[in-house]
C-alpha cells in the first residue's frame, strides 16, 4: 500500500517535472537575438531569455552593479532605444522620469528577448575584469585597513585619479553569493601595476567583513574596473577638498598625481575624524604640506578623547570649513564621503559663492 | 429566503450551477467565511491597482487548478482506493505538487504571450504558490465531490466561485484602504492592525448571506 502510494505520488511528479522541462525548452527559449550597441559601433549575437545586465557582463561589457542584480542599487542604467518591452514594475521606482522620458533602463530588471538597440557610455568599454594578488593589507586605524593588489591579469591598469574598481567578494562563511562593491583607487595612475584601495569596516557590511576577517596577503581576488568620473577639472581654480574616513582614497591617488606632474594647483584639504586613533596617513600629508607651499592640510577632530593631546581644529569638518572659507566665488569643491557628509558640507559652503558646476563629488563611501 | 437548490446530481440543471457559484463567491467566502488567504489580502490590499491584478492572478489559479486537482482525485486517487491509498491524506501533498507545477508552467507562458500582462499579473504568480486559499479551495473541492457528488462542471464553478469571492474581498478592501488615506487612525493599530478590524468587520457583514443560499 504505502509503496503504491509512493509510487503514484512520484508518476505525477516526473509527469509534471518533464512537462516543466519542455515548457523551459520551448515556451522559455528566445532563441539568439541582436544586440546593436552605440549606433552600430558594436553589434553582439547573443542568447535571448538573461536579464541585459547579465548578458552584457557575459559579453565582457562590465556594466556597475552593486547589488548583484537585485533592483536596489540603481548602477546598472542603461540606455535602450529599442526593444527593452514594456517597464517592469521593479525598475519604476529607481528612475526618475527625466530618465524615463531618455529611454534609460535598470538592465538588470531588464530582460533580453528580441533584438535591442541601446547605447552604454564609452568609458565603460575600457573596464576590464582583473585577477590581482593581494601584496599588502596593513591597518591604519582600528576600523580602516590599506588593500595593495598587485595586478597578475591585464598586467597594468590605465585610469585617472578619483577612480574607483568594483572589488568582488566571494562567498564566504554564512555569504552564499559574491558581491561587488566599490572602493576608490588611493594610488596613483604612474603605479599603475597594481590598485591601492583604503576600505573602512562597515558593521554588518558584507564585502568590508570578508576584506577585515578572510582575506589574507597572497590571496587573489578579482575585479573590474576603472569607473567614474570623479576626477580633477581642466582649470587652474584653487581647490578645497572635503573628505572624512576611507573617504581619503581617491585624494590620496590625486595628490600623489599632482605632485608627480607638478600641478601646482593651490589646494586645501579638510579632513575630517572623531579622534585621533581615527586619523591615518597624517604624517605623510603634514610632510606634503611642508614641502608644497600649494598644499595645505587641515585635519580636524569632531570629539578629541581626553588624552589626544590634540591642538589642531575641533568641531564637526562642516564647522572647520566653514572657519576657514569666507569667500568661496572662484574656487572649485570636490568631496568625498557619505552622503550626509556632502550634503551637510554642501549646505554650508554654497552659501559662500560656488556655483553648482564647480561642486564634484563621489557619494557612495 | 433560499435561492436556489441543488439537486446533487452527476449533471446538474442550471440553477444548480447557480447555486454553487453563488455559495462559493459569498456565502462560503474563502476570505471572509473561511479565513484563508489572508497574508497576501492584507499586504496587497494597499493599491487598488496591484489589488486587481493579485485577485485575477488567484481567479485564475483557483478555476484551473480545482478542475485538474479534480481530475487527479478522481482518475489517480479515486481508482487507487480499492487498493489501500489513503486518498485524504496523499491528496494534500499531490495537490501543492500541481498548484506549484500549474503556476511555474503558467508564468512561463504568461511572458511568451504578452509582457505587458506578465508585469501586471504575472509577477504575482510566485506568490500565489503559498497561497493557502489555493490549496484550500481543492479540499473543500474535494468534500464537496464526495459528499455532494460534484462533477466537472461543478468543480469548474466552485472554484471560479471561491477565487471570485477572493477577488470580491481584495477588491472591497483596496478601497476602503484607499479612503482612509486621509482617516485619522491611532498610531498602535496602523497597517495590519486597522486592516484586520476592517477584515472582521467585513465577515460579520457577509454573514448577511448565510441563510440566502443553501447547498443541501
Amino acid at each position: 500500500m504505502v509503496l503504491l502510494a509512493a509510487a503514484a505520488a512520484s508518476g505525477l511528479t516526473a509527469v509534471l517535472a518533464a512537462l516543466l522541462l519542455l515548457a523551459e525548452r520551448y515556451l522559455a527559449n528566445y532563441g539568439e537575438v541582436t544586440l546593436d550597441i552605440n549606433q552600430g559601433a558594436r553589434t553582439l549575437e547573443v542568447p535571448g531569455g538573461e536579464t541585459l545586465l547579465a548578458t552584457l557582463m557575459g559579453q565582457g561589457i562590465f556594466i556597475p552593479s552593486a547589488c548583484g542584480g537585485k533592483g536596489t542599487c540603481a548602477y546598472c542604467k542603461v540606455k535602450v532605444l529599442d526593444g527593452a518591452g514594456p517597464m517592469s514594475p521593479t525598475e519604476e521606482p529607481l528612475l526618475s522620469d527625466a530618465e524615463v522620458a531618455d529611454n534609460v533602463r535598470i538592465s538588470c530588471q531588464c530582460k533580453v528577448r528580441n533584438d535591442m538597440v541601446i547605447e552604454v557610455p564609452e568609458e565603460l568599454f575600457r573596464v576590464r575584469a582583473y585577477r590581482g594578488r593581494v601584496e599588502r593589507l596593513r591597518d591604519l586605524t582600528h576600523d580602516i585597513k590599506e588593500l595593495r593588489i598587485g595586478l597578475i591579469e591585464p598586467e597594468r591598469i590605465e585610469f585617472t585619479p578619483g577612480q574607483y574598481i568594483q572589488l568582488q567578494a566571494p562567498p564566504y562563511g554564512k555569504q552564499r553569493e559574491s558581491v561587488f562593491r566599490a572602493y576608490s583607487m588611493s594610488n596613483p595612475p604612474a603605479d599603475d601595476r597594481a590598485v591601492e584601495t583604503i576600505i573602512r569596516l562597515v558593521p554588518g557590511g558584507i564585502c568590508t567583513t570578508w576584506v577585515f576577517t578572510v582575506l589574507a596577503e597572497g590571496d587573489e581576488v578579482d575585479f573590474t574596473g576603472p569607473y567614474g568620473d570623479f576626477r580633477l577639472s581642466d582649470s587652474d581654480r584653487e581647490m578645497v577638498w572635503i573628505a572624512g574616513g576611507s573617504g581619503m582614497a581617491p585624494f590620496w591617488s590625486i595628490i600623489r598625481y599632482m605632485r608627480a606632474q607638478n600641478l601646482r594647483r593651490p589646494c586645501t584639504y579638510f579632513f575630517g575624524a572623531v579622534q585621533k586613533r581615527d586619523l591615518f596617513l597624517t604624517d605623510e600629508l603634514n610632510q606634503f604640506a611642508q614641502e608644497h607651499d600649494w598644499f595645505t592640510f587641515v585635519p580636524a577632530l569632531s570629539a578629541p578623547a581626553e588624552d589626544d593631546d590634540w591642538d589642531g581644529e575641533t568641531g564637526l569638518i562642516t564647522e572647520v570649513v566653514d572657519r576657514h572659507v569666507q569667500d568661496a566665488a572662484d574656487k572649485e569643491i570636490y568631496l568625498c564621503g557619505s552622503p550626509g557628509m556632502i550634503d551637510a558640507a554642501i549646505a554650508v559652503i554654497k552659501p559662500k559663492g560656488v556655483t553648482d558646476d564647480r561642486i564634484f563629488y563621489d557619494k557612495f563611501a | 429566503m433560499i435561492l436556489a437548490q441543488s439537486t446533487a446530481e452527476p449533471y446538474p440543471t442550471g440553477i444548480s450551477v447557480m447555486a454553487i457559484l453563488l455559495s462559493a463567491a459569498l456565502t462560503d467566502n474563502i476570505l471572509l467565511a473561511r479565513f484563508l488567504g489572508m497574508c497576501p489580502f492584507l499586504s496587497i490590499s494597499r493599491h487598488l491597482k496591484s489589488a486587481f491584478g493579485m485577485g485575477l492572478a488567484v481567479l485564475f489559479v483557483i478555476t484551473c487548478t480545482c478542475v485538474l486537482n479534480y481530475w487527479v482525485y478522481m482518475y489517480l486517487l479515486v481508482p487507487l482506493k480499492p487498493y489501500g491509498v489513503p486518498a485524504e491524506s496523499l491528496m494534500l501533498i499531490l495537490f501543492i505538487i500541481v498548484i506549484a507545477a500549474f503556476v511555474q508552467l503558467m508564468e512561463m507562458l504568461i511572458e511568451r504571450i504578452s509582457v505587458t500582462l506578465y508585469y501586471s499579473l504575472g509577477i504575482f504568480l510566485p506568490l500565489i504558490t503559498v497561497n493557502c486559499a489555493i490549496l484550500g479551495a481543492s479540499l473543500f473541492m474535494v468534500t464537496n465531490v464526495t459528499g455532494r457528488g460534484f462533477g466537472t462542471l461543478d468543480v469548474l464553478v466552485f472554484g471560479f466561485g471561491s477565487g471570485l469571492g477572493w477577488f470580491i474581498a481584495i477588491m472591497l478592501m483596496a478601497g476602503i484602504r484607499h479612503r482612509l488615506r486621509t482617516a485619522k487612525i491611532p498610531a498602535a493599530l496602523e497597517g495590519p492592525g486597522i486592516t484586520l478590524i476592517i477584515t472582521g468587520i467585513m465577515a460579520m457583514a457577509f454573514v448577511i448571506f448565510q441563510g440566502m443560499i443553501k447547498l443541501p
